[in-house]
């Protein structure tokens, strides 16, 4: 008798029936009758008013029957908490039956019914069962104590389980460890700070034993668990990585990743002179090609990890590029990573294979391999330069086929080709300008106006050929807009005589009949350079463009090291880090790669976080990435060519009216926005410094008697991401005004001259109230200290997070670029009393949502000094009062654009946490006043 | 970890679902018209549940064989019986059918009726060391199987160069051992073998001539993985039945069983003449089997002519390809077949993908060269060693994929 006849009843009355038979006294028949509430049940229907009728079966030594009635129960307990109390007994009869599965399956059964009501009277079984003398009892119960945690973390605290799951660890079963290691692993998540893995070297070295005799799956806990060691020198990593590497050789994939993940994080701390790097290197190459005989699934994820390994170590595959070609019937996911892969190995020695590969796949029939193939043409010819000749050739037999797509792929490249060659293969232009009818996608009909109007001295017709585009300029896309724009302009400067009818028609078309800000903006820039100064817009326009690299499409670095840190997850399948896809928080825990040790320092990676910095408030301190390299790009700056230095104010007054989209333009366009590289790592180093300088604030420092509290000075701009200017610096607030203390050294070898600076819109308008005056050029090796005067006048734009300042400093080199977040109690203001009557009314007044709760953990003061220290801070306590032993402190403030929060700290004596309080009419800010208070208090 | 796991058929309908977290996300993979699919919203082990995905298909398979929505419903009480014991909260735990089979059987368990020892023993060998085998099992007569089983891929270019060529092996192992037998296995692995050359400059002189190089290999979780990192010895205690031991890769030195050589012409634009000659690349006093070369046709065929020397072909329009059978075929031998396409005049502008000529075959030998030295057994308790052990050791050679 088969089990499929249970799907197929669909009576009518059919429940009034199964309650019928539920209830028979043949067992036979009561067992049939379950399994077909669990058919239905797993098909969707809702059987859930048989729930008593069920439990009543749970009363068996029919371990089938017991295992179905469980399974019943999981499912609907949710939805009949109180009626779930009723199988408690069994439950916790069973967790004492002779029967180890028993037990172990009563308990297992028990953490999956998540009702509150029920954890509690979960807690003496499993805390016998986690002591329990059979393995499998003990293995299931570890997995449980995390279930109960997931439902009730307070409660699996305090009773203690976190403890006995510790103990655990050292268990003689294996597999017990590898259970507990996972779900302390999983609780330790969620309780970022709690170091509860605890590890050290003789947990490691248990672990260790536990890895080479537990099940496949458990090998996978144990080494994710490693994975998050720090060892305290390059000695404990090899010695690690020794005892790892034989589980390379594992038949589990999931194994080798994890694996992998290991070594690659242990290896980042040993020495590269070492013999043992070396063969570590080597021992990595041929596991990794063996997970591409996997099924395509595997496949996949992990060549999105070698995508990862080959950007960080490209030395482990450099030989295996024949791996990756493609095959005929690999999925098409597959090929589009192998030719990824492919294009990142691609070097010198192996560069006329990778380009016979990708002229057949350039053949193919799927769309989007076939455009990506051509792509990698043009990367292939910008990574290296002996083949780009040959790519440029092979990119012009692919024009002769005239398949669209293939032309317009080809177009893009060509264009970027041009940008890292100039002046080198014009000779295709006129190749380029016979398929011009044939572009209509806004990407190919970009590059190619880009391309015209950068050749137009060299094209004959290019004034036809942009007229031509130009007759349809309002049903362009807005990249081809922006780029016409541009191109025309180009034109105009370099043949003035014929073009000015063009050009005129442009920006009025730009200025007057387009909606876009972007477009206009620099329609209009155009406008007055061409008619305030010729020859300076000769000069902006045409200037001569950085060249770009290869390096462009590579993942960020910072990023990088943590998504090696993720190496086998998801967030290596998606090239992105956890909390991007995470939600609720759970999970996110920053991870970074280990700092080499003192041994083997020097070599390289400064810029890697420190392993020891607490690392639950960075997610916070630095701005998402895009946001940064967006906002910078409405940075408002000064034109950075060459010419006299403008004095600081009037290059600000510029800025506010017109400078909206001036830094692009002058790079050239759209397509090459956020100047690649030089860009880029800039906002790294930005974003790394203001998340230091913010721990700084929070731990450590002095602060100055006569004023607020001033944060120790902090790298802003590390040397190294600015041409060997470094700066560092802090805010200071005394006697009602507000400045920025510098510090600029230059440690570069030439001497650098003509500083300014300039602070793109934020969100309390903070602007320098005077130029940055350092008038001695900075010669090598020195420093200047200088203090800022800064206004809150400037223009307001709201900034994520609310006290992010982005800031350009200028220099006779170059134009750097960080940002920074100021701590919000430079903005409090002097008079921020409030009168008593007043602070009444506007508390009752604020609505209650609008009311935030903080805690202020480990501040030993008592409630007058930490009223006097406030007070400095313009802070300023209206009234207080004692409610049943507790100090209750009510407190005002104000901002300087005019926002009143006020306050209501709460101070018990011999209790170390104050609960702050705050009612403020733009809530946004109460987080970062909290912030304030913290620093505040704790320095 | 792993929030739920769902299998549904090709209509898109539920038959297991275990949900173990509020969760969402998918990964899943498919078999024949089944997807399995199981979710979260961590950053999980992507790898890790692949892995544990395609263990539970062979799982499944093991308790019911095919995985068809049939099966699946008539099992399905089983399957929440496996799951519960494979998974738990998302955590994989044993998940070896050996293992399992000892307590989750189609009968329902009989529980009750073991004795206090033999539940102990279960749950020792689910959560002890060696969870893929149990104590115990007798055979009147030792004996054991070796299978080395191995595909050999080819990459061409259609100006028919070899771009790259692996050799992916796998040694399949069928045991029927009593008690607890300790094994270890040996090859003509290059490096083991120069290894010894020190010792007996002799073996060298032998053998040194036929040692492979491997270029990388996996084991069965079964072989004592740190031994073999540092002596490069394969040890193991098997489990009972069939398995995979290990699984290999070779690149150099490979045999190509075939040659293939073929010639396309077309006659204008309604014709294409198709010749295929086949070579037999090996000893002639070997038997090459289950021959069959699939030469795809375009989609606007409209009949085909075929002449072959020898097996038989026949024009499939449904699957777009001429397949070619040859039952058999000896070492240097030489075959041909000649096509004529005759094309329908079409002004379809979708170009045909033109897929490449295939080929499947089996050959009596191992094209990477791979030799089995040795099986030794020795089972401590029960005293019996190598020669109270029958062995049979097969070679099979295989097209790629």
């Amino acid at each position: 008798m088969t089990d499929s006849k249970y799907f197929t009843t669909t009576k009518k009355g059919e429940i009034f029936e199964l309650k019928a038979e539920l209830n028979s006294d043949k067992k036979e028949k009561k067992k049939e009758a379950v399994k077909k509430v669990i058919a239905s049940m797993t098909v969707g229907k809702d059987v859930s008013a048989l729930f008593p009728d069920v439990v009543n079966c749970m009363q068996t030594d029919n371990l089938e029957l017991k295992k179905l009635v469980y399974l019943y129960l999981m499912n609907y307990a949710k939805s009949q908490p109180d009626m779930a109390i009723m199988a408690v007994n069994t439950f916790v009869k069973d967790c004492e039956d002779p029967n180890p599965l028993i037990r172990a399956l009563a308990v297992r059964t028990m953490g999956c019914i998540r009702v509150d009501k029920i954890t509690e009277y979960l807690c003496e079984p499993l805390r016998k069962c986690l002591k329990d003398e059979d393995p499998y009892v003990r293995k299931t119960a570890a997995v449980c104590v995390a279930k109960l945690h997931d439902i009730n973390a307070q409660l699996v605290e305090d009773q203690g389980f976190l403890d006995t799951l510790k103990d655990l660890i050292s268990d003689s079963n294996p597999m017990v460890v590898a259970n507990a290691v996972a779900a302390l692993s999983e609780i330790a998540e969620s309780h970022p700070s709690s170091n509860l893995l605890d590890l050290n070297p003789q947990s490691i070295n248990k672990l260790l034993t536990a890895l080479n005799e537990c099940t496949e799956w458990g090998q996978i806990f144990i080494l994710d668990c490693l994975a998050d060691y720090a060892p305290k020198d390059d000695r404990e990593a090899q010695s690690i990585c020794e005892r790892v590497t034989p589980r390379l050789s594992h038949a589990n994939s999931a194994v080798v990743l994890s694996a992998v993940k290991v070594l690659m994080k242990f290896m980042e701390m040993l020495s590269k002179d070492l013999d043992y790097y070396s063969t570590l290197l080597k021992k990595l190459a041929p596991p990794l090609v063996t997970l591409l005989s996997a099924e395509p699934e595997l496949q996949y994820v992990a060549l999105r990890n070698i995508n990862l390994i080959v950007q960080k170590r490209p030395e482990i595959l450099k030989h295996e590029m024949k791996v990756f070609f493609v095959k005929y019937n690999d999925p098409i996911y597959v090929k589009l990573e192998k030719l990824d892969i492919m294009i990142r190995l691609a070097s010198q020695a192996n560069i006329a294979q990778v380009l016979a590969e990708l002229k057949e796949y350039a053949t193919e029939v799927d769309v989007d391999f076939v455009r990506k193939a051509v792509r990698a043409i043009g990367r292939c010819a910008i990574k290296v330069e002996q083949s780009a000749e040959r790519c440029v050739s092979t990119l012009l037999d692919l024009i002769q086929t005239k398949v669209s797509y293939v032309v317009q792929e080809a177009v893009v490249v060509i264009k970027d080709i041009f940008r890292k060659y100039p002046n080198k293969y014009e000779s295709v232009i006129a190749t380029l300008c016979e398929n011009l009818d044939s572009l209509d996608e806004p990407e190919a009909r970009a590059a190619m106006t880009w391309i015209v109007g950068e050749y137009a001295e060299r094209i004959d017709n290019a004034d036809e050929l942009l007229e031509g585009f130009l007759e349809g300029f309002h049903d362009e896309s807005t990249q081809v807009q922006l780029q016409l724009l541009t191109a025309i302009v180009k034109l105009f400067l370099k043949k003035p005589t014929e073009t000015q009818g063009l050009v005129q028609q442009v920006l009025s078309l730009a200025t007057q009949d387009s909606d876009n800000p972007d477009l206009r903006d620099r329609g209009y820039i155009y406008w007055r350079l061409l008619s305030t100064d010729p020859v300076a817009a000769k000069e902006v326009v045409l200037a001569e463009k950085p060249l770009i690299s290869e390096e462009t499409d590579l993942i960020e670095p910072t990023l990088l090291d943590e998504l090696i840190c993720y190496i086998g997850t998801l967030a290596s399948v998606y090239h992105k880090p956890p909390s991007a896809f995470v939600e609720g928080g759970r999970g996110v825990v920053l991870k970074s790669l280990p700092p080499r040790t003192a041994s083997s320092e020097s070599t390289e990676s400064p810029e890697t976080t420190p392993a020891g910095v607490p690392t639950g408030e960075q997610p916070d301190a630095i701005p998402a990435q895009g946001d940064l390299l967006g906002d910078l790009l409405n940075l408002d700056l000064g034109p950075p060519a060459s010419g006299p230095p403008l004095p600081a104010s009037s290059v600000q007054m510029a800025a506010v009216d017109l400078l909206g989209g001036g830094l692009d333009s002058l790079i050239g366009g759209p397509n090459f926005a956020a100047p690649p590289a030089a860009a880029a790592p800039a906002n790294v180093g930005a974003a790394m410094g203001s998340g230091l300088s913010d721990l700084f604030d929070l731990t450590s420092g002095v602060g100055t008697l006569s004023g607020s509290y001033v944060a120790p000075k902090a790298v802003w701009l590390p040397a190294m991401k600015a041409k060997g200017l470094e700066i560092s610096g802090t805010f200071t607030r005394q006697v009602g005004s507000i400045s920025m203390d510098l510090q600029l050294t230059n440690k570069a070898l030439q001497v650098m001259t003509d500083f300014a600076i300039q602070f793109n819109r934020n969100s309390f308008g903070l602007a320098p109230a005077a130029p940055l005056q350092i008038h001695a050029p900075l010669s090598p090796n020195q420093t200047v200290e200088i203090s800022l005067p800064l206004s809150t006048v400037g223009s307001v734009m709201k900034m994520e997070p609310l006290n992010n300042l982005q800031v350009a400093v200028k220099n006779n080199i170059d134009v750097f670029y960080f940002s920074t977040l100021y701590p919000l109690h430079i903005l409090f203001v002097e008079d921020g009393k409030m009168d008593r009557q007043m602070f009444l009314a506007t508390w009752k007044d604020i609505p209650s949502e609008n009311e935030a709760q903080f805690q202020i953990r480990d501040c030993p003061l008592s409630a007058d000094a930490a009223s006097g220290r406030l007070q400095s801070s313009n802070i300023f306590t209206v009234a207080r009062r004692n409610v049943e032993g507790q100090d209750m402190l009510y407190q005002s403030l104000k901002l300087t654009n005019g926002i009143w929060v006020l306050a209501e700290l709460r101070v018990q004596p011999g209790n170390p946490s104050f609960t702050l309080s705050l009612k403020c009419r733009a809530p946004e800010v109460s987080r970062h006043v909290y912030q304030a208070y913290e620093t505040i208090l704790k320095n | 970890m792993i929030g739920g796991l769902f299998i549904y058929n090709h209509k898109g309908e539920v038959l297991i679902s275990r949900v173990y977290r509020d969760d969402i996300g998918f990964f899943h993979v498919k078999r024949s018209n089944i997807w399995l699919a199981a979710v979260t919203k961590q950053n999980v082990n992507a790898a890790m549940v692949f892995e544990f995905l395609y263990k539970m298909c062979d799982v499944m398979a093991a308790y019911f064989g095919k995985i068809s929505e049939e099966n699946i419903k008539n099992n399905f009480v089983l399957i929440y019986e496996l799951l519960d014991e494979i998974l738990d909260f998302g955590y994989p735990q044993n998940s070896e059918t050996g293992a399992l089979k000892t307590f989750i059987t189609q009968q329902g368990i009989k529980s009750q009726h073991q004795t206090k020892e033999e539940q102990s023993q279960i749950t020792s060998q689910v959560t002890g060391q060696i969870g893929w085998r149990r104590e115990g099992i007798k055979y009147r007569r030792n004996e054991l199987f070796l299978d080395v089983l191995e595909s050999v891929n080819l990459l061409m270019s259609p100006q028919g160069q070899v771009l790259s060529a692996h050799v992916s092996g796998r040694v399949v192992m069928k045991s029927y051992l009593s008690g607890m037998p300790e094994c270890k296995f040996g090859m003509n692995d290059k490096i083991v073998i120069e290894k010894q050359g020190k010792g007996t400059a002799d073996e060298t002189s032998k053998s040194g001539k036929q040692s492979i190089a491997i270029d990388d290999c996996t084991f069965h979780q079964c072989v004592r993985l740190s031994k073999f990192d540092s002596e490069r010895s394969i040890s193991f205690i098997p489990p009972d039945g069939e398995f995979e031991l290990m699984r290999y890769r070779t690149t150099k030195d490979i045999i190509l069983p075939f040659r293939v050589i073929p010639l396309v012409r077309e006659v204008g634009r309604t014709k294409l003449e198709v010749k295929v000659v086949i070579k037999s690349n090996f000893k002639p006093s070997l038997l090459a089997q289950k021959i069959e070369v699939r030469i795809p046709t375009p989609l606007n065929t409209s009949g085909v002519q075929v002449i072959c020397m020898k097996g038989k072909a026949k024009y499939k329009a449904s699957e777009n390809a001429i397949v070619w059978e040859i039952k058999r075929m000896a070492g240097m031998k030489e075959s041909q077949i000649s096509a004529e396409i005759e094309l329908l005049p079409t002004n379809d502008k979708k170009k045909w993908a033109r897929p490449p000529i295939s080929m499947n075959f089996e050959v009596p030998f191992a094209p990477s060269g791979l030799k089995v030295r040795y099986l030794k057994v020795f089972e401590p308790k029960l005293n019996y060693s190598d020669h109270d052990v029958i062995r049979w050791v097969r070679y099979i050679g295989r097209s790629g994929i």
